[in-house]
């Protein structure tokens, strides 16, 4: 390995590095700071790259964060540099986690401790909701995809089954939704119509596959 | 049990589209197939994890890892939870802009937004209400009610940073409970 790769590959984990605890609620709001440090202040990549990168990371599965981490990291140094950037934006949210972790057990049986994290419960719950609605803006947008949608509810409401198939049964239930439509002849649109535009602050969707 | 934790996270990592909320369901399950924490406590590590930077998700992952066995079982269930995006993306790289306007493709994701949206009201309701089995009415419940009630207007309205909020909460069920 040559002395500038190897470089190269310290400078992705130190990027990452400090990416990683700079944002709160994870995801999307990683976005503008990966912006700022990688494509603003490195130049490590240009606004086409970016949104490529945006794009692909909403659709893999994984959190956006890591995702884009290891993609710029590939892009710029193989993977060696995937894995590097990968570890540099785990490596400080994990070592936060594992501190609260720790006051946590020391602290868990004070009744305080109690009330506050099921106070933090409803403020998780509004979270998710926000996230659910947010997601339901980009992903529902015709009378197939709302019954998609409510149906995952209900099956996951009655049926004790792993979520886990829920996943394959979307992949199967689009494909034969789109081919239904085009059989009958309907009109098809695999997307909502995105308005796209030049700003870079504007692809922040909270979720966005 | 590490490499129980591995293989586990490791699978739901493979599955983990959506990211954050969605995959809090699919943890769930698995959680409570092997008996690693009971719904209570699985409520205040979802909880503890939302209070961190960083995905949900893999901090929920690093949190049960370390509880059930340690630092050990933390980096096991970490590593198992990220390998998957490591190496789907390293793959993808190239492969992904090339079929990503394949009809098969889009069709695919058609199906699987919608689906991961009712993951994520799953993952409301769930974590909410449906946890303990039964709705009750109690002190607790309405008092959880209402900090999601403001915490939601806060968020919608004033755009409160999610930070300040989960300490805002905080607070409120210090007051509350």
């Amino acid at each position: 390995m040559s002395n500038e790769r190897r470089r190269l590959i310290i400078d992705l984990f130190k990027a990452f590095f400090q990416i990683g605890p700079s944002t709160f609620g994870g995801g999307y709001a990683m976005l503008p700071v990966i912006e700022r440090e990688i494509m603003v202040k490195r130049g490590w990549m240009d606004e086409k790259e970016m949104a490529d990168m945006i794009s692909l990371s909403g659709s893999a599965p994984g959190g956006v964060g890591v995702n884009a981490a290891a993609f710029i990291g590939y892009r710029k140094a193989g993977v060696p540099g995937a894995a590097a950037a990968v570890i540099g934006i785990t490596l400080p949210t994990f070592l936060i986690v594992i501190l609260l972790s720790v006051f946590y057990l020391m602290f868990h049986d004070h009744e305080k401790t109690q009330a506050a994290l099921q106070g933090i419960q409803g403020a998780v719950i509004a979270l998710i909701l926000l996230a659910a609605y947010r997601m339901a803006k980009q992903s529902v947008f015709d009378i197939s995809t709302a019954v998609m949608m409510a149906s995952a509810v209900i099956i996951l409401v009655v049926f004790p089954i792993s979520p886990i198939y829920m996943i394959g049964f979307g992949i199967l239930a689009g494909i034969v939704f789109i081919q239904i439509k085009r059989w009958i002849g309907l009109s098809i649109q695999t997307e909502k119509e995105i308005v796209v535009n030049a700003t870079p602050q504007s692809y922040s969707p909270e979720y966005y596959i | 049990m590490l490499l129980q934790l591995f293989l586990t996270f490791l699978k739901i990592g493979f599955v983990s589209f959506g990211g954050g909320y969605a995959v809090i369901p699919l943890i769930q399950f698995e959680v409570s197939e092997y008996g690693w924490l009971s719904n209570d406590e699985f409520q205040s590590t979802v909880a503890l994890a939302g209070m961190a930077p960083g995905p949900i998700a893999t901090n929920t992952a690093t949190l049960i890892g370390f509880k059930t066995s340690g630092a050990a079982g933390a980096m096991a269930a970490t590593a198992g939870i990220v390998l998957p995006s490591l190496l789907i993306i390293v793959t993808l790289a190239t492969l992904f802009f090339r079929v990503r306007h394949n009809s098969l493709v889009r069709s695919s994701f058609y199906g699987l937004r919608p689906i991961v949206t009712g993951l994520i009201v799953y993952a409301a309701l769930h974590f909410g209400f449906l946890g303990n089995g039964e709705v009750a009415v109690t002190w607790s419940s309405i008092g959880t009610l209402i900090i999601c009630g403001l915490s939601l207007l806060l968020l919608i309205r004033y755009k409160l940073h999610p930070l300040l909020l989960i300490l805002a909460a905080a607070a409120a069920g210090i007051v509350l409970f």
